[in-house]
């Protein structure tokens, strides 16, 4: 990777490729093996009758070395499409984390406290210990984690973030997909 | 980056014709090998290939050509498909067929030459096994091919062996593995004739954006110091590109150089070619570079044998950059006009806007830029003395070329100091004619690539511009050779030392030899006998002559031993981490050079 003197910026990348054998390696090998940074990666299938998926990607970069990031993704043969989200307009990003806090006493009672400002729920306790579910922005969650470490014993699961553009007006051909299957999936649920 | 590619899924494409024709798979694979036009396949066999072979063995349609190595296979192959423009087809077997394989991939992929490479594979029953002769070929081989497959749902194998053609063929071209299981070539499979099967979501886009190129040529008209600078894209894009990128040329009448793997693209032998450019490229062309006012890039990726330092690079010029490839954009060198394109399909949308604005060049500028470019010309970069006892490797290149001017030749070379005088004093005039490994620098890659020439071109003259290191990492091919009545000449640049890497010690490493002499040599004309060919030798100038013109002469394949001096060094030279107008030019600039620190890392 060519250094330059630009400021680094984290972008969030959505990506539509087919949901086959080998594609996420083929991603990861990719960012790997030319360097570039994975903050985080989330994928799932959007689109059951032609097989596709949509990998969300959080990475950070100079300007150009995610022009390339994205011209690279592009090229690979089984990645129908690539969008920057940051780039592109306002989108919004949310993970969800479990977070288990283990701890007893004064500190319960304020993790419990704490836990209702965050809007986490508890979905599982024991006396020693809780389980909260939360989800938000990676700033959001961050801060969260970070109040409970002061708080006891934490072992956290995060999804990582999943993005999509805002607005009413469906536009890019990633969300028409992801929305075609939503309705097939309603579908099949109705069944 | 406003790409509009890959918006348009095409339902896949069922067959029109009426029911598929069912047969084995190891059949499928040699019909899409035939009804893409596939003549030859340079391979190997093996227990995962068998039933493969057996179809071979059962038609006469394609030709298969048994190496010795499989990375001379690829090699082979590239020769093939960089001398023909069509896709070059290997076959190995799986495991070690697979894995002697990767070099030649990852050199095809960095040269973008288009090669299908079958690869067998065990049952898919056995796939993660541990199985014998199991390989993970795909994973092996995700980094160093365009794409590849694994195939194993023998509904799809015919999809997939001629969507691999339209991949490795396609845009930027490149390597592309089929891993073929063995119960699949066994299984009864549907075979249609998907043969233009375009993967749905692989596009490239070939037409340059009009805007885009207006405003490329508003400025190429403008230009008072320009440079045209193509490279390896050009002879991807095929002959046609070469001529309209000819044709802009003249036009305009500014100067053009060429990069190592786009040498050709434009003739050497025209008074607006400056040579070739980059580490060991021309004064003229270099200081053109750092000079000019305008750059106009096609078909080439400002690769750091090219560039330089980029610090320094041409620091006061417009580029425009022409590429199939969106991601070769802006890479390592930021451009004022990007253009995605084909280069022959933007060339020509460059030449209408041309005739259709009636641009003219501003001729009081060209012509005080040619006169500063003749001012760097008469430094005679490239002039040495010609021995009068011993052969200069320059002056051997030199004859060979004045002797096959007039020939159908075509050219490979090794990697090293005898590659870079081949690209200086073999000039060629037409595409297609010079085969080298630029990206990966395989040693090895000339001598089996010559072979691929050869079956493309039975009755030209193809010589590998050799070292004697380097022959020795696919002399075996000589059995290959002998074998199939290749006549390929091996002319070796002998001059007992891995020159290039003696050289950079000398310049680099305080003259501490390390491990660079050619100890132990053989008798390369004993070796050439050896398997059947003619061996020659030239020890002095004076037996130059006759040994090349023997050489030419003989129908066998041939190992021209050439004894040059030892000691010579390739310049001109821009050392690591130094900018175009910082060259070397001879021996005695050498001795006041001091690398940088950050120079000595760079490879
Ligand atoms: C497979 C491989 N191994 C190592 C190298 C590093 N290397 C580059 S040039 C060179 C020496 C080549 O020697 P020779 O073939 O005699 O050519 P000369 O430079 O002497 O003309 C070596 C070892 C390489 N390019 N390829
Ligand atoms: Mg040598």
């Amino acid at each position: 990777m060519i250094s330059t003197n630009q400021p680094s910026a984290r972008h969030t990348i959505a990506v539509l490729v087919a949901n086959e054998p080998g594609v996420l390696a083929r991603v990861i090998g990719l960012f790997s093996g030319r360097g570039y940074n994975i903050e985080s990666l989330t994928v799932s299938e959007v689109d059951e009758v032609n097989a596709r998926s949509r990998i969300t990607i959080v990475t950070s970069g100079t300007p150009m070395v995610i022009e390339q990031i994205k011209a690279q993704l592009a090229r690979l043969v089984p990645i129908y499409d690539v969008h920057d989200l940051t780039m592109e307009g306002p989108h919004v990003g949310r993970e969800m984390a479990l977070v288990k806090i283990r701890n007893a006493g004064e500190k319960r009672i304020e993790a419990l406290r704490i836990a209702d400002t965050f809007r986490a729920r508890a979905i599982d306790s024991t006396l020693e210990s809780f389980v909260f579910e939360l989800t938000g922005d990676t700033g959001k969650i961050d801060a969260f984690i970070d109040l409970m470490i002061s708080l006891g014993e934490v072992e956290v699961s995060r999804t990582g973030v999943v993005a999509i553009a805002r607005g009413e007006h469906v536009q890019m051909p990633l969300v028409r997909k992801a929305k075609s299957t939503r309705r097939k999936t309603k579908k099949a649920a109705e069944d | 980056m406003a790409k509009p590619r890959k918006t348009s899924p095409r339902t896949p494409s069922s067959p029109q014709a009426a029911k598929p024709e069912i047969m084995s798979g190891a059949a499928v694979v040699l019909r899409a090998l035939k009804d893409q036009g596939v003549e030859v396949v340079f391979g190997y066999p093996g227990g995962a290939v068998l039933p493969i072979y057996d179809e071979i063995f059962k038609q006469n349609a394609i030709r298969h050509i048994l190496v010795r190595h499989e990375q001379a296979a690829v090699h082979a192959a590239e020769g093939y498909a960089r001398s023909t423009g069509k896709v070059g087809c290997v076959l190995v077997t799986s495991g070690p067929g697979a894995t002697n394989a990767v070099t030649g991939l990852t050199d095809a992929l960095m040269d973008s030459i288009p090669i299908v490479c079958l690869t067998g594979q065990v049952a898919t029953h056995l796939i993660g096994n541990d199985a014998f002769q199991e390989a993970d070929t795909t994973g092996i081989t995700r980094p160093c091919t365009k794409h590849n497959y694994l195939v194993k749902d023998a509904e799809k194998l015919a999809e997939v062996m001629h969507e691999a053609f339209y991949v490795a063929r396609s845009g930027r071209p490149g390597p592309v593995v089929v891993d073929l299981p063995k119960d699949i070539q066994f299984a009864d499979c549907p075979y249609t004739n998907a043969k233009d099967q375009e993967p749905k979501s692989y596009r490239p886009q070939v037409k340059g954006d009009d805007s885009a190129i207006e405003k490329a040529v508003e400025l190429i008209a403008k230009a008072k110091r320009p440079v045209f600078y193509g490279g390896g894209g050009l002879i991807n894009a095929g002959p046609k590109a070469s001529k309209l990128f000819g044709e802009l040329v003249r036009k305009t009448g500014y100067p053009a150089t060429l990069t190592l793997m786009g040498l050709g693209a434009y003739p050497a032998s025209d008074k607006q070619f400056l040579g070739m450019l980059g580490m060991h490229g021309t004064y003229e062309a270099n200081l053109a570079m750092h000079d000019c006012d305008v750059m106009i890039c096609i078909g080439a990726r400002f690769d750091d044998r090219v560039t330089g330092s980029l610090a320094g690079f041409s620091p006061k010029s417009k580029k425009i950059h022409v590429d199939i490839d969106p991601s070769s954009i802006n890479k390592n060198v930021v451009v004022d006009v990007p253009i995605v394109g084909d280069a022959a399909t933007v060339l020509e949308q460059m030449l209408a806007v041309w005739k259709a604005k009636s641009y003219k060049p501003d001729e009081k500028a060209i012509a005080s830029w040619w006169r500063q470019i003749d001012g760097w010309r008469s430094r005679k970069c490239l002039a040495f003395k010609p021995g009068s006892k011993e052969i200069k490797p320059q002056q051997a290149i030199q004859r060979l070329f004045e002797k096959t001017r007039d020939m159908d030749c075509y050219i490979t070379t090794e990697v090293g100091q005898h590659q870079m005088w081949a690209a200086q004093y073999f000039g060629f005039d037409e595409p297609n004619r010079w085969m080298t490994s630029g990206g990966l620098g395989t040693m090895g890659y000339g001598f089996p690539s010559a072979m691929g020439v050869q079956i493309a071109h039975p009755d030209a003259l193809v010589v590998d511009i050799s070292g004697e290191a380097s022959f020795m990492m696919n002399m075996q091919e000589l059995s290959t050779m002998r074998q199939y009545n290749l006549p390929v000449k091996a002319f070796i640049i002998n001059n007992q030392w891995m020159g290039m890497v003696r050289q950079w010690q000398e310049l680099i490493h305080g003259k501490r030899y390390s491990e660079s002499y050619s100890e132990a040599l053989p008798d390369f004309v004993k070796l050439a006998e050896a398997f059947g060919g003619v061996g020659l030798r030239a020890t002095k100038a004076s037996e130059l002559d006759d040994v090349i013109d023997e050489m030419i002469a003989s129908p066998h394949p041939v190992i021209a031993d050439i004894l040059v001096t030892k000691e010579e060094n390739c310049f001109p030279m821009i050392p690591s981490g130094r900018a175009h107008n910082e060259m070397i030019l001879s021996p005695s600039d050498q001795e006041q050079q001091t690398i940088t620190d950050k120079g000595m890392a760079l490879v």
